[in-house]
């Protein structure tokens, strides 16, 4: 039955059996006796009074089994939906938490918000009914953009929220960053936009949600990346089941990349409905609803200033950011912008001195909350950007301004000044790495062959780091986490030998089937064919947090390892038993017990097969049975990073950029699986790239409407628009895993955003240009090249 | 979608009646634009007439001065025949250029043109070349069949059976994709024939239309440079979020040189 695969070993995936043979088992392929068909009515509005809803119509029509409104919601007192983080200002007052209510009540605030429920018994059925549902809006005055919104004479989306500002939030030292500003020889200032963007994940969400009166459980089964979190904020917060009754699965997920790891409306409406209507109720979203409902990401305004010495040391970086929450705060949104933002702008440089205010702000679009990378990737931004502004206006190389601030691999472990410490990391040999391996000696021969052909060529660095790996409990508590970050797994040891593991995170495309299989292949010695890997659901898995963060391998990877401990452990102790010598004698390798010095030993499976029929087994000091349970909570974050640098070739003729050449070089601690790793930062790069030159959520200024609503006007990422990706990893060894490992599921989005940008400024700096907003369409290159300073003239 | 009925007719008579017959009826030629829209419930026909049937209405045949496409042959059918891409080069590049494999293998030339979208690659091309539009009832000019807006010269009931081009001295289409659709953000299509050049741009504006200065310059001159100096004017162009008017207006200039440059090489 197959061989040991390891730590370092790169194994075809195991999921991708059941993936390309068409066996997946996704959320809408389940059928559930008896299923109706619900369909959620949503606000053609951004903004407006909710005068009245006639349901007479809707309920008239052919197979309607009910309409449900936020009047019924408010009647059976449910609960709002939860925000998971509390942050607060300066002054410690707290964040201002309006209500966000499963189907709206009063008013609707953003074009996607919920109305009404409508269940029929069929897709089509429904659909019919919920055109004739009659509401009555009052359509308000709308606002979508931050700097819009903060206005005084804006409309407001709360009446006790008093310029849409949700809260005004600080980190570091202000004080000392306006000194160190007053000494600076020279300041490096920049205002920019963080584009908003859409998730797109490949399924759409689904949920279908069942009541057994029978056991008065509920069953829902939904689009998740935290089965075990939808159960707590649904459960106890929201519909007030108890937790035993409440089975939460999530089965096969066709992407995430944070759009479902929050707790949506549309899981407790369907939840709920169900047992109104005592059948189980089936809801799949077009691509379209999509659209308007998946919560968003980014979407920030920022003006950024960094002082530096006259030799281009950096002394003090102040950022003021105004970032948008939509209408409503999601599970994650106020964490965001602020936690996962703030504490990342030291980068890897030796910046003595940090301030950072966020005003995060509601306006009358969807939620905003993570997508990949979550935070990092407009830190990164601002700082990345920012260097290369200052490395320009002070005449300094930009590698060379790089290296004049970056903090030594000695100087690890490194305390910043805003909050988070390194724990290790090797900026320097990433820079060096990706030096070499893009060529960049050779760049001016390439530049000039591009000039020949009337094309401007540029180079792009992003040297960062980032902070995943979520998160310690203590330290997240502290910044307004209102639950714990640890993560759990279950190693069960079977009579014959083979494992079954348990896990807490979530399988959504990131390989955690193969990869936590090579973690117990190579911790017990059995083979990998011999280990599965359960998840997703509630009632088999004891608890967990889920996928998110770039958290499965190091924090769910560490619970299992620690699992993984436990059970050789007790196998030890089996054998020692059984082989009658001192626990302390026993050695445990490659699947073999054995008594030092000796050639006694047992198998692993021989120790399991003694665990399940203990006929000669130590009973009075020990259980039988084989299966360990392991929680782990990190002490600290942990901080991949790297350098990414971009090549891109812009014809001035039509601003069309392309991306000619891309290298990376990551530092993400151990590596499981290298083909793995490989495609999560291929994947994280072009996720990248797309918010660099194509993405970009646009909502109309006046109307409220998205008019970026569709993929026909949203455009993602295709692989022509890729080069072959130059990918490598220059790992140092986390010094708090307990594998070392860093995580790999962000670094590409997080990376690549800037080093993109730097290159198409590189391009046209020749032209005057200092700046380029994402993302950099041929329109925006075109009217900028309109715009030059310079003449264009061809090179 | 909302149920309809679904009638599928072996004679383009037939076809014609249940159009006049049935209120609001819709034929269905590829479906790539009617099907999506009937998905979102945004057209809701009491009945389809599904074209695939008909006798006749597909391949490509060789007239001698003409060449003839019927109207349900698809995008990829025109992209590989060796017949189009030597006697109408440019629009085999075209039919080429058209949305993404499944759309050309599903997508016809007379879905195209009768739907007459404002970003589609077709009328830049029957326009271009100056094609007639054999249609079930009699034959029109391609300058009097584009109206505007998902707007042609077409009938109540009247169904287009061909296309039938007359073959240019030479042709190119050269097309700047909108990033997310890959629709014609501005294309333009030039045809040179013995008695002149014809020049059609599609996507930047409300419809398909022709150049007449730069038709003067390139029967003078046929060369990219007769057009670089060139500027069409930004008024009536589109403008949404992909592309200002005038940026559109100054890739007309673009597109026409390089498609002059591709009609030469």
């Amino acid at each position: 039955m197959g061989n040991v695969i390891g730590i370092g070993a790169a194994p075809k995936r195991k999921e991708d059996q059941r993936f390309l043979t068409g066996r997946g088992n996704y959320v809408s392929d389940i059928k559930r006796p008896g299923a109706t068909a619900g369909v959620f009515v949503r606000s053609p509005h951004a903004h407006a009074f909710l005068r009245s809803i006639d349901k007479s119509a809707a309920l008239a029509a052919p197979g309607v089994i009910a309409v449900l409104t936020g009047d019924d919601v408010r009647a059976d007192g449910l609960g709002s939906l939860p925000c998971g983080w509390g942050i607060s200002d300066a002054k410690g007052v707290p964040m201002k938490e309006p209500p966000f209510p499963m189907l709206a009540q009063g008013k609707v605030r953003f074009v996607g918000d919920m109305v009404a429920f409508v269940i029929a018994e069929t897709p089509e059925q429904a659909n019919t009914a919920a055109e004739l549902l009659n509401v009555d809006y009052d359509v308000l005055p709308s606002v979508v953009g931050v700097l819009e919104a903060v206005r005084p004479d804006a409309p407001q989306l709360f009446d006790d929220v008093p310029n849409n500002i949700c809260c005004d939030w600080e980190l570091g030292d202000k004080a000392a960053v306006e000194s160190a500003f007053r000494k600076a020889a020279h300041v490096a200032k920049l205002s920019l936009v963080n584009n908003r963007l859409i998730g797109n994940p490949m399924e759409p969400r689904a949920a279908i949600a069942e009541y057994e009166p029978g056991t008065d459980r509920f069953t829902l089964w939904t689009t998740s990346q935290f089965p075990h979190v939808v159960r707590f904020l649904m459960g106890a917060l929201v519909l007030n089941i108890p937790q035993h009754k409440l089975r939460v699965v999530a089965p096969d997920v066709g992407g995430g990349f944070g759009v479902k790891q929050f707790h949506y409306g549309e899981e407790a409406v369907i939840t709920w409905a169900a047992r109104r209507v005592m059948r189980p109720i089936k809801w799949v979203a077009s691509r379209s609803e999509g659209y308007v409902s998946d919560r968003h990401g980014r979407d920030h305004v920022t003006e950024a200033e960094l002082a530096l010495d006259e030799t281009g040391k950096f002394l003090a970086f102040r950022v003021n950011t105004l970032a948008n929450m939509g209408g409503y705060l999601s599970t994650f949104g106020p964490n965001i912008p602020t936690n996962l933002y703030g504490p990342l702008l030291g980068g890897v440089y030796t910046t003595p001195a940090i301030y950072c205010n966020v005003k995060v702000v509601f306006t009358n679009t969807v939620p905003v909350d993570a997508y990949r990378g979550a935070g990092r990737p407009e830190a990164t931004f601002v700082l990345e950007r920012i260097v290369d502004v200052a490395a320009a206006e002070m005449g300094i190389d930009r590698v060379e301004i790089r290296r004049r601030n970056m903090i030594p691999k000695e100087a690890y472990p490194y305390q910043t000044p805003v909050l988070v410490q390194y724990d290790s990391g090797d900026p320097m040999g990433c820079l060096d790495g990706a030096l070499a391996a893009a060529d960049v000696k050779s760049f001016g021969i390439r530049k000039a062959a591009s000039a020949s052909k009337g094309k401007f060529r540029g180079l792009g660095y992003s040297t960062y780091v980032e902070a995943c790996g979520l998160a310690p409990s203590r330290f997240a508590g502290r910044l307004g986490a209102r639950g714990g970050l640890y993560e759990s797994a279950t190693v069960r040891v079977h009579p014959t030998g083979q494992v079954t593991v348990m896990i807490g995170t979530h399988n959504h495309g990131q390989g955690h089937e193969t990869t936590f299989a090579q973690i117990v292949s190579d911790k017990l010695g059995v083979a990998f064919d011999n280990v599965d890997i359960v998840f997703g659901d509630t009632d088999r898995v004891q608890f967990g947090m889920g996928t998110y963060g770039s958290r499965s391998l190091v924090v769910g990877g560490a619970a299992l390892s620690k699992a993984t401990d436990k059970v050789i452990a007790k196998g030890k102790k089996i054998a020692s038993h059984l082989l009658e010598a001192a626990e302390v004698d026993i050695q445990f390798e490659a699947g073999k017990f054995s008594v030092a010095g000796t050639d006694r030993m047992k198998t692993f499976e021989q120790i399991a097969g003694a665990a399940y029929v203990p006929h000669n087994y130590p009973l009075e000091v020990l259980e039988p049975g084989l299966e360990e349970q392991a929680y782990y909570d990190p002490v600290n974050f942990t901080y991949p990073g790297g350098c990414h640098i971009a090549e891109v070739e812009v014809d001035p003729e039509t601003g069309t950029v392309t991306l000619v050449n891309y290298t990376a070089v990551d530092d993400v601690g151990t590596v499981i699986n290298p083909m793995i790793v490989e495609g999560q930062l291929h994947g994280g790069i072009v996720q990248g790239v797309g918010q660099a030159l194509f993405e970009n959520a646009v909502y109309d200024e006046s109307s409220g409407q998205l008019l970026s609503g569709s993929l026909m006007d949203y455009c993602m990422p295709r692989a022509d628009h890729m080069p072959m990706m130059k990918v490598a990893t220059h790992s140092t060894l986390c010094t708090h895993t307990p594998m070392g490992v860093k995580g790999c599921g962000e670094v590409g989005t997080i990376g690549s955003p800037a080093a993109v940008i730097n290159a198409v400024v590189d391009a046209l700096s020749h032209l005057g240009v200092t700046h380029v907003d994402m993302p950099a369409t041929p329109n925006r290159i075109w009217r900028l090249l309109q715009n030059a300073s310079l003449p264009v003239a061809a090179e | 979608m909302k149920p309809f009925a679904y009638h599928q007719p072996n004679q383009i008579p037939d076809a014609a009646r249940l159009l006049t017959s049935i209120e609001d009826s819709k034929l269905v030629a590829g479906g790539m634009t009617l099907i999506p829209t009937l998905k979102q419930r945004l057209a809701n026909p009491p009945a389809l007439i599904d074209l695939s049937k008909l006798g006749n209405l597909k391949g490509i045949t060789d007239d001698g001065a003409t060449i003839t496409i019927g109207a349900m042959t698809p995008h990829a059918v025109v992209a590989a025949s060796k017949l189009v891409q030597t006697k109408l080069p440019g629009l085999a590049a075209l039919a080429s250029m058209i949305g993404d494999p499944a759309v050309r293998s599903r997508g016809t030339i007379g879905g195209s043109v009768a739907n007459n979208d404002p970003a589609a690659d077709y009328p830049a091309g029957v326009l271009g070349l100056g094609a007639t539009i054999v249609t079930s009832t009699r034959e029109i000019a391609a300058d009097k069949f584009f109206l505007g807006l998902f707007e042609t010269a077409l009938e109540p009931g009247e169904i287009i059976a061909a296309m039938r081009f007359p073959v240019p001295l030479k042709a190119g289409y050269a097309k700047f994709k909108a990033p997310a659709s890959r629709y014609a953000l501005v294309g333009v299509f030039v045809a040179k024939f013995a008695d002149g050049v014809r020049v059609a741009v599609t996507g930047a504006g409300p419809g398909v239309f022709r150049v007449p200065p730069m038709e003067a310059a390139l029967s003078e001159n046929f060369d990219p440079s007769a057009v670089a100096a060139i500027k069409i004017d930004n008024d009536g162009l589109t403008s949404d979020i992909h592309a200002e008017a005038d940026y559109r207006a100054h890739l007309v200039t673009v597109m026409a040189k390089r498609a002059v440059d591709a009609a030469l090489s």
